[in-house]
């Protein structure tokens, strides 16, 4: 009985707010936009019954979707997403991957405080971290002030607004997510493979490639998928540092439901959004599983 | 101990000064005199002063903080249960949904996730503001807490609870004697997981918010839009504070007790 009521209060409530929320975003997505409150039809009315339950349904339809097919605001912006967030993970990845690695060669006593000044920024305010970049890279911002200063440039660059600054973002908000699950994996290796594989005539580079790399492949893929499956939906960045030609989907999700105020269609975008979303999902899933299967 | 190379000591000095370089300029501005961001002028605390006169940001200060208190203490009660369900409750109807519905909000993109609520909320017709944002913060942070307690609860002993059970405990007392105080870290660290992510969320609130609630998250980007602001240089500095203060005293109260239990392990060990 205990028991019952233990399951029944997450459950019903993730039910009500997590699971209905998303089918009435799928059920949306199959209407037409309407100049009305909700701006959709079909409406759906208990009052009607039966009957009126078959005619709300016929009335639903795929259109649009045919319209996202078409309209090459939407792929350009599914693909322009696709490429930023595998890009800056790969970026991610070769920033990331040295910290992590020098981090489980440093002293065993410095280990603690290294790993708290990698999360520390993981607790403060995401929305901050991006903002400050937008004081270094506007045009009158720091770097630009430094570097003419220096005398590197003649014109300040203009980094604000453009694809570079949505990568620099991407790359520094999620860098932490990157850093811990490789740290974890390097921090398990043992010394005595290197020095076997050093002694067996390995130069410490191809002792590097062919046992550290192999051996934290699991970190390494953990942290893509912890960078690549949020950048992938991110509106912050593109609408802060990136100008009005960054196309990310997150933002064009946002500006088509409350600027256009079209429902269906953002609906439309949202449920795509997920079907692009559940083949790393699936993956990472999996990766997970391998690597508690080798350790258990 | 194989040595420290030099190349090791370079990608972290420039991956610590990558981490922190673009903070700590937010907080040395924070303290400029002039309103344009590059050019400094001299000394000033007038924008904190000015943030302390600003109404709106105070009533978005309160709002927010009411929305992550209870959105996390919530969050901390389902999750906790979940977490309990999850390890313990063995196999029942429905558990693959279960399970999925609580990893599914983790991978969710954000925009998706407000959209879905607000949807929700103006189906059944719930008028939008603080309730809401409530709603919607511990749908989300109750899976990330049942995440961080069940790792926990995973590798616990189930003799103790046993044992307290044998001893003539309800199931209950067992819990609130035995299993609480083991899980306890775990549960306060869900809470305080909860609670920043309820405080750094500007998405799913600006999706789930009517006119009469906006939280600072919401106000900040409002203010940022068209630029940078000193005044929010200068808010932005106070979060970096509080959270830096935070997570430094944390560290080291949990170091301690981790000293204090090996010490104790070691007494017991030789009087055993």
């Amino acid at each position: 009985m205990r028991k019952a009521v233990l399951i029944a209060l997450p459950y019903l409530w993730l039910t009500a707010l997590f699971l209905v929320p998303f089918l009435i975003v799928l059920k949306i997505s199959l209407s037409d936009i309407a100049l009305a409150r909700p701006p959709y039809m079909p409406q759906f009315d208990p009052a009607a019954g039966w009957q009126g339950f078959l005619t709300f349904l016929s009335e639903l339809d795929f259109e649009n979707f045919a319209f996202l097919a078409t309209d090459d605001l939407y792929w350009k912006s599914y693909l322009s997403s696709l490429q930023i967030a595998g890009l800056s993970t790969l970026i991610t990845l070769g920033v990331g991957y040295p910290i992590a690695y020098a981090m489980a060669r440093a002293d065993q006593a410095w280990r603690p405080t290294l790993l708290m000044l990698v999360i520390l920024p993981f607790w403060t305010s995401f929305l901050i971290r991006v903002y400050s970049w937008m004081g270094i890279l506007s045009n009158e911002g720091t770097l630009n002030t430094v570097l003419l200063w220096l005398g590197v440039i003649d014109t300040p660059l203009q980094i604000m607004n453009t694809p570079t600054a949505v990568y620099i973002g991407i790359v520094y908000t999620y860098l932490p997510f990157m850093v811990l699950p490789i740290y974890s994996a390097l921090e398990k290796l043992d010394d005595s493979l290197l020095e076997a594989a050093e002694d067996l005539g390995c130069s410490q580079l191809s002792a590097f490639w062919l046992v550290t790399w192999p051996l934290s492949r699991s970190g390494i893929i953990a942290g893509c998928f912890l960078v690549f499956i949020p950048a992938l939906g991110e509106f912050v960045i593109p609408s802060l540092l990136g100008g009005s030609d960054t196309l990310m989907i997150g933002k064009v999700l946002w500006e088509e439901f409350f600027n256009n105020r079209d429902w269906p269609v953002a609906s439309a975008v949202a449920v795509i959004l997920l079907l692009i979303l559940i083949i790393p999902i699936v993956l990472f899933q999996r990766n997970e599983q391998k690597a508690r299967e080798a350790e258990g | 101990m194989r040595r420290f190379s030099w190349f090791n000591a370079t990608s972290l000095s420039l991956g610590f000064a990558f981490l922190y370089l673009p903070m700590i300029l937010l907080v040395i501005y924070s303290f400029n005199e002039s309103r344009l961001v590059t050019v400094w002028a001299g000394f000033s605390t007038k924008w904190y002063a000015e943030l302390f006169r600003d109404q709106e940001f105070l009533d978005a200060a309160w709002v927010t903080l009411k929305v992550g208190v209870f959105s996390s203490t919530l969050a901390t009660i389902l999750g906790t249960m979940a977490a309990y369900v999850l390890v313990r409750a063995g196999r029942f109807h429905g558990r693959t949904l279960f399970s999925g519905m609580i990893y599914a909000p983790l991978v969710m993109p954000e925009v998706i996730t407000g959209l879905s609520l607000l949807l929700l909320f103006i189906g059944i017709g719930l008028d939008r503001g603080v309730f809401t944002i409530v709603l919607a913060h511990t749908t989300f942070s109750m899976c990330y807490v049942s995440v961080v307690v069940s790792s926990r609860l995973a590798t616990f002993d189930r003799a103790l609870e046993e044992a307290a059970l044998d001893l003539g405990c309800s199931a209950f007392s067992a819990f609130r004697l035995v299993t609480l105080p083991i899980i306890a870290p775990a549960v306060i660290s869900g809470w305080l997981l909860a609670f920043t992510l309820s405080l750094d969320d500007l998405v799913i609130a600006s999706f789930t918010t009517g006119p009469s609630a906006t939280t600072l998250p919401i106000k900040i980007f409002s203010a940022v839009r068209l630029g940078v602001s000193p005044q929010i240089n200068a808010l932005s500095t106070l979060l970096i504070g509080i959270v830096a203060i935070g997570v430094i005293t944390a560290s080291i109260v949990t170091k301690r007790a981790a000293v204090a239990q090996a010490r104790d392990e070691q007494q017991a060990a030789r009087t055993a």
